[in-house]
């Protein structure tokens, strides 16, 4: 949020803000965990009614977003997702949702995208797989061309809401490179396997593929500038969800070390903390201020968007963790007790660092994208 | 000359940042030295030549009518936003460009002076610092102490109409090339420390000022200490209030840890000042210690990266914040300390990187890495500490409770200072 945002964008954010704080407060999240719930559908399509599905998607498929912007509106749901690190399938939604709508033939995929934004179909992007680090252009699952379409064999993993999930969008090596195919999650060969995270209610599944046959309309075209788009969006999207998080973390952290005396005296008025809660200042800030020059490289879709978003997947997901274990540390004992919220934050953040490559493969990718020529994004 | 830069200020009134860009792009093509960007020419600080050169290009910029973007047309300045500015250092990047008048003078002296000074200071030194005539520096710590800047002991006292200095001053960036320096001096002892504080804009060439060169651990001279003896100036040197001195220093505080952190719109030109100020080249390096298939190298350096371009980012997240009131003016310092430990970063991935040919060899084939790393600290000393930038996050950027002083509220002549 900036002091420049149109009136239009600043009621989107309260009405989503609203939303988010009365149906998905903490003590929801940890509910739909004791329940062993991720999600509830019905919630999930009123979600949806509120436009954050239509973001990323044209007007003439269907979607818009208030300010025009639909990677940067996206990212503010996000971020507001962070505060209350709410359940849903957002991000698999909008993964799949930024490759239909990119693809050869969007008009082809009207219906599932009018479905997916409606909230009626939940949709997930099928891309790691057992064993592999974050490499979506090297899948070993394979498509093979049939008479009438395609025969997809192998198994894919963390798929963020697999289970939760009537079509998932899977990426696989074919005859003459790698594909994208929408798959039925009721296809016969199609076997899901819930896995656990970390995370209180975000879950995900191992999915098997033994000879699914899919018709030719399954085929999503244009799959190398895809992959990158929508790793693009799923990592900035995480990103941006992280510094909800982090601002929530170390706002209550700071009021707490305020509050909280020992000695006869402040927590905040001990140099060593200050010193502690100066970093994380810094860290935070940072976080935003690179989140925020990916959500513009990406929505301006700039030839260095894929640098700009790697740059931000490994700051973001190096030093959100080292600042959540920060304010643990400054919470003392309650800090990693079941009952505080802490961990609640902890959880989401630590899910991130990993997934959609690691700041270490990120770093490898940054090193490589500069050593190609690539010049470093400026500040946006 | 006078007319040209009255028609350049008049038609900047309309013309779009574009349209300022394109002018710009042909002048500089056709006024000043191209350059490689990638490996700029080294201008040293602490070589005297280096500075008759960039006092050249600045009078070319000068006369072109693209000195001083961000500084009000009465002192000299074009008068326009900083967007035009950094229009101008986009496409200064491939020039030859005075990057070392920049800081401090441009990005702290002459901001300064903008801020605190009289009429006539700002059109007589900015004006001359802008046409090259004048380099401006600061002489502001003491050998007594660095981060305790209110606790300075030069004395300034009066005689008749003149005020007379005397005291010792140190770690003064550039100084032996300069013209003027802001000299800060305790004027009235009795008053807590920071109530008794003056600035002066003395001449740096007067007889009662002995200056001398320190020999930094990496070979540069470029910093200086001066020895006041005596050194007479008039009221017209004051500069702000008498005892008012603090307030002109903060001033200077703010706008270094902007320059620091590379987001003044003061400065003109973004590239480097070339020499060991060049950002490291990391794929050159890892090659030259054949290192460049090792994965593991890469990621070092791909980290190294990471951050250098956050440094960045964040310059620009803290100008707009600060500039929208998101963001207190003291969240400059957060520019600085990231500055500081992102270099940090930079010389031991640099250290890690070149393994032993950082230690053993030759300069150019991986030393450099090491001699580099030998000076790592300076970067979380010069333009305040990393703890005091630590201090003022806290207290002014968080708002916490401020450390206990034993000297608040007392008279200064009654505080133990120095050893």
């Amino acid at each position: 949020m900036t002091a420049v945002d149109s009136p239009e964008k600043i009621l989107f954010a309260s009405t989503t803000q609203a939303f988010l704080q009365k149906e998905v407060p903490l003590s929801r999240v940890r509910e739909l965990h004791a329940q062993g719930v991720s999600f509830e559908p019905a919630w999930w399509r009123r979600a949806a009614e509120l436009g954050w599905t239509a973001l990323l998607v044209p007007e003439e498929l269907g979607g818009g977003s208030v300010s025009g912007d639909g990677v940067a509106d996206l990212a503010m749901v996000a971020e507001q997702l962070g505060k209350t690190v709410a359940p849903g399938p957002l991000y698999p939604v909008s993964t799949v949702l930024a490759g239909l709508v990119d693809s050869a033939d969007p008009r082809s995929h009207e219906k599932t995208i009018e479905s997916l934004i409606a909230g009626e179909t939940v949709a997930a992007w099928a891309v790691y797989e057992p064993r592999q680090g974050w490499a979506p252009h090297e899948p070993s699952v394979t498509a093979t061309a049939t008479d009438s379409g395609y025969r997809i064999d192998g198994v894919k993993d963390r798929v963020e809401a697999g289970a939760h999930s009537d079509l998932l969008l899977v990426v696989a090596r074919t005859g003459d490179g790698v594909g994208q195919f929408l798959v039925p999650t009721d296809a016969p060969g199609v076997r899901i396997e819930p896995q656990q995270s970390i995370d209180l209610v975000k879950q995900y599944a191992r999915v098997h593929f033994d000879g699914v046959v899919t018709d030719g309309g399954a085929a999503i075209g244009g799959a190398a500038g895809l992959i990158d788009r929508q790793s693009q969006i799923a990592q900035v999207l995480q990103c941006a969800e992280v510094v909800g998080i982090l601002q929530t973390v170390f706002d209550f952290t700071v009021a707490w070390a305020l509050d909280r005396h020992s000695f006869g005296r402040p927590l905040a008025s001990y140099q060593a903390l200050k010193h502690r809660f100066a970093d994380m200042k810094m860290w935070l800030e940072a976080c935003r201020a690179t989140t925020a020059a990916a959500v513009a490289a990406i929505s301006a879709r700039s030839p260095a968007a894929a640098l700009s978003s790697s740059i931000a997947k490994s700051y973001v997901g190096e030093m959100a963790t080292d600042i959540i274990q920060g304010c643990v540390q400054m919470h003392g004992g309650i800090g990693v007790t079941w009952e505080h919220d802490l961990h609640v934050y902890l959880r989401r953040a630590a899910l991130y660092r990993s997934i959609f490559g690691t700041p270490e493969e990120h770093n490898l990718r940054v090193y490589q994208l500069q050593d190609a020529g690539q010049r470093a994004p400026r500040s946006a | 000359m006078t007319d040209i830069r009255a028609d350049t200020a008049a038609s900047a009134d309309i013309e779009s940042i574009d349209e300022f860009r394109a002018r710009a792009r042909a002048w500089l093509a056709e006024h000043m030295p191209p350059i490689d960007p990638a490996a700029p020419p080294a201008a040293h600080r602490d070589e005297e030549g280096c500075w008759q050169r960039a006092r050249q290009l600045q009078k070319r910029l000068y006369e072109g009518g693209f000195a001083g973007i961000c500084f009000p047309r009465e002192c000299g300045g074009l008068g326009l936003d900083y967007e035009y500015q950094q229009a101008f250092d986009e496409e200064s990047l491939s020039y030859e460009m005075p990057l070392i008048l920049n800081t401090p003078t441009f990005t702290i002296c002459c901001a300064t002076l903008l801020d605190t000074g009289s009429e006539e200071q700002k059109r007589r030194h900015i004006a001359a610092a802008l046409r090259g005539d004048e380099v401006l520096v600061q002489l502001l710590s003491e050998p007594s102490g660095g981060s305790d800047l209110a606790g300075v002991i030069t004395r300034a006292e009066r005689d008749g109409d003149r005020w007379v200095l005397n005291g010792a001053k140190t770690w003064s960036t550039s100084a032996f090339a300069a013209d003027y320096a802001l000299c800060l001096a305790r004027t009235n002892w009795d008053v807590p420390k920071h109530d008794g504080l003056t600035m002066f804009l003395v001449p740096i060439k007067h007889p009662g000022i002995t200056l001398r060169r320190i020999t930094q651990l990496n070979g540069s001279t470029e910093f200086c200490e001066e020895f006041l003896d005596a050194v007479d100036v008039g009221d017209d040197a004051v500069v702000g209030e008498v005892d008012g001195g603090w307030a002109v220093a903060s001033r200077q505080l703010y706008h270094e840890r902007r320059a620091v952190g590379m987001s003044s719109e003061f400065a003109s030109g973004s590239g480097s000042e070339g020499g060991r100020s060049t950002p490291v080249n990391y794929a050159a390096l890892t090659k030259m210690v054949g290192q460049a298939d090792n994965e593991r190298v890469q990621q070092l350096a791909g980290r190294a990266l990471v951050h250098r371009a956050v440094s960045d980012q964040l310059g620009g997240h803290v100008y707009r914040s600060v500039r929208d009131g998101i963001l207190p003016a003291a969240a400059g310092t957060l520019i600085r300390l990231f500055h500081a430990e992102t270099t940090t970063l930079e010389m031991d991935t640099g250290l890690a990187i070149t393994g032993t040919a950082g230690v053993v060899g030759a300069d150019g084939e991986g030393l450099q890495a090491g001699l580099r790393y030998l000076a790592r600290q300076a970067v979380c000393m010069g333009g305040g500490t990393v703890e005091m930038a630590r201090n003022v996050i806290g207290e002014r950027v968080l708002n916490f409770p401020r450390e206990y002083a034993a000297d608040r509220g007392v008279p200064f002549s009654q505080v133990r200072h120095g050893n």
